[in-house]
């Protein structure tokens, strides 16, 4: 086990190389820099700013040294925050987008799994369809709709939460966090519900579950103890890439709702040509999602004997 | 063949009955469980509509999805409209139009009773004129109303209808064909080939997708043709994987070993006898990709990356929508009603596909 696990963290070298080569070279087509454009400034300052920050240099050049510094773990400075390193506006960001996250992680799992657990129990019936389309509405209108709305309700008619921003809010009953972390959640609820039904569906049509009501074991307890538990495996192999998309942040929801968080620092970067800002986070993210992928594999072997070996 | 033959039982008529009695066919059975859902049932036939109306729709709502009316503005679904006739010396009278809730702005230098009284005439229906202009109601009627740039409504829907499913279904079409293709062929070959193609897989899984599709977008510009490519070439990965799961789960049972024996290129095996055996759950995903692509969509509108004006998507008129909800709210409510009960059947339709094509589910 523990063999495996480390081959597979090894595998971040490669992975993470790969991506940052991908990225790195995807950054360079694009046309114009970072300090081309709509900024105002003469020539020669362009060419000290480009001289400065080795982008005077032919490609591969650039692409070597940036590759040496980033085996030492030093992703530069960023070009639209000046004083700040990359490393710095992570750190500064993540934790916004973690908090988030988090909750909204814990949000999509009781809504999705209550819901589909419900509509899996009661197939093609109403108590069917009515969970599965409460819980559906995260992925059948944009986060960029939903967000509003909820904001236009929860927050300017309630006046429970802040309607954007994240400091100096205490006036309000709800962290700030919360209605980005509701909009997100709803989005991921959706793909939990759908698989616990489905998997739920599986385990009532198998053997063992004839078996326990031919014993006459309460049908309530075949459903919490052993068609839940079964269920949650695909649900499990779910979660993992679920959790670092969710908190490495959706950038929508931050924009909705103004929060700083990494979501909107990396489509910053992306709109300001920030390179040494966008690999930073893009290596950040990769990281994160082989990580997850890798956590959620575990969490699944120690759940399904089945799958132990192939792990 | 021969081996096929080989099997064959002399008594033909009993094999005959047989079949009578037993045989159902997985597709058969599929569209039974299929109807016994009603849900994924109402969602096809009203998906089929949505689809329908869609593309026939503009050809009967009398307006183009580009024809502004600058006058007009955003008015609100099925208000009254006043054509304003402007004479002009040596020439053609110009003729604007109003909507009716911003028609007492045109005599603002009017005492406020002799305005209402103005507005009252119009109103009647009564030829209005006053200097150079001359007022009417006529009954021209935008049903959901207009945008920011009198454009109807109604047209801009449909049409944006159109081009969202058309991004759905096509980049779904791109993704399937690479997906499919990959996987099957990692799947069969397994070994060394299998490692390197879902190594990159998971490298690509690791790649937050925005980078490439935004990336792609700020390089090549905002070209239709490359948003669903681009949106197609990130979203086949997870067919890939599923293909592949159901591949290797395939390749060792007899038939294969039968066509392997027989000398069948691996070209034919995988095209003829592996791919049409994992067409559920392709059929299954394809439905579930469809409204994934069709979000992000409008999510690239969300980030003006998406179709450029004056196209219109459904995605685009959400963002639209989206920004003008607190003065004009049915600019998101009808592109959110269409949108939402498009996606709607769509996933409704493909959890009911899987519910019906997946032969471990009962048969009740």
């Amino acid at each position: 086990m523990i063999k495996v696990i480390v081959g597979r963290l090894l595998q971040l070298i490669p992975v993470l190389w790969i991506l940052l080569t991908l990225t790195f070279f995807l950054t360079k087509m694009v046309p114009g820099g970072p300090f081309s454009a709509e900024r105002q400034a003469t020539p020669e300052v362009i060419a000290r700013l480009n001289e400065y920050y080795g982008l005077d240099k032919p490609v591969w050049q650039q692409y070597l040294s940036y590759l040496g510094k980033v085996v030492r773990f030093d992703f530069g400075p960023s070009y639209t925050y000046q004083s700040d390193s990359v490393t710095e506006i992570i750190a500064r960001s993540f934790p916004i987008s973690l908090q988030i996250g988090t909750l909204a992680f814990a949000i999509a799992i009781v809504i999705g799994v209550t819901a589909g657990a419900i509509a899996a129990v009661n197939k093609n019936k109403v108590w069917d369809y009515l969970p599965m389309s409460v819980a559906m509405l995260g992925i059948c209108l944009p986060t960029f709709v939903l967000g509003p709305i909820l904001a236009l309700i929860f927050c300017l008619e309630l006046k429970l939460a802040p309607v954007s921003g994240w400091y100096g809010l205490e006036y309000v009953p709800l962290h700030p966090a919360v209605m980005p972390a509701v909009t997100l959640g709803l989005f991921y609820a959706a793909n939990v519900a759908r698989l616990t039904r489905g998997g739920m569906l599986d385990i009532l049509n198998q053997d063992f579950i004839r078996t326990a009501r031919a014993k006459g074991v309460p049908e309530h307890q075949i459903i919490l103890k052993h068609a839940l538990r079964g269920g949650l495996l695909p649900v499990v192999s779910f979660l993992g890439p679920a959790f670092a998309g969710l908190i490495s942040g959706s950038f929508v929801v931050e924009k909705i709702f103004n929060v700083p968080g990494l979501g909107q620092e990396f489509i910053k970067s992306v709109f300001n040509r920030d390179y040494p800002l966008i690999l930073g986070t893009v290596i950040f993210f990769g990281t994160l999602i082989v990580i997850f992928n890798l956590v959620s594999d575990i969490a699944q072997a120690l759940l399904d004997p089945k799958s132990r070996k192939s792990l | 063949m021969s081996i096929e033959t080989a099997t064959v039982v002399p008594d033909a008529p009993v094999i005959q009955e047989a079949k009578l009695a037993s045989g159902t066919s997985l597709w058969q059975d599929a569209w039974y469980r299929l109807q016994r859902n009603r849900l994924a049932l109402g969602s096809l036939v009203f998906f089929c509509m949505m689809a329908v109306v869609c593309v026939l729709g503009p050809l009967f709502t009398g307006y183009t999805y580009e024809q502004t009316e600058l006058s007009l503005k955003a008015s609100a679904p099925l208000e009254p409209i006043i054509e304003r006739t402007e004479s002009v010396k040596n020439g053609a009278p110009r003729r604007s139009y109003l909507g009716l809730s911003s028609i007492e702005d045109e005599f603002l230098e009017k005492s406020p009773e002799e305005r209402q009284a103005v507005v009252a005439r119009i109103k009647r229906g009564e030829v209005v004129r006053e200097d150079r202009f001359s007022y009417h109601l006529t009954r021209l009627k935008h049903r959901f109303g207009t945008d920011a740039l009198g454009r109807d409504l109604l047209t801009r829907v449909l049409v944006g209808g159109q081009i969202s499913l058309a991004v759905g279904f096509a980049a779904t079409l791109v993704s399937v064909v690479i997906g499919v293709l990959w996987g099957a062929v990692a799947g069969f070959l397994g070994g060394k080939v299998d490692t390197v193609m879902m190594r990159l897989v998971d490298i690509l899984y690791a790649m937050p997708f925005t980078v490439i599709v935004i990336l792609l977008m700020v390089t090549f510009g905002r070209n239709f043709i490359l948003l669903f490519v681009a949106i197609g070439a990130v979203e086949w990965l997870t067919m890939a994987r599923i293909v592949r799961g159901q591949i290797i789960s395939l390749k060792h049972q007899e038939f294969v070993e039968a066509a392997v024996s027989l000398g069948l290129s691996e070209r034919t095996i995988i095209l003829r006898h592996l791919i049409p055996n994992v067409l559920g759950p392709v059929i299954i995903y394809t439905t579930l990709t469809v409204p994934d692509v069709m979000l992000l969509e409008a999510v690239l509108s969300f980030l003006g990356l998406g179709v450029p004006p004056p196209m219109s998507s459904w995605g685009a008129l959400l963002d639209d929508g989206a920004r003008t909800m607190e003065t004009s709210l049915w600019l998101l409510v009808f592109p959110a009603l269409f949108f939402s009960s498009t996606l709607f059947s769509l996933n409704f339709l493909g959890d009911g596909l899987r519910d019906a094509l997946d032969p471990k589910s009962s048969k009740d």
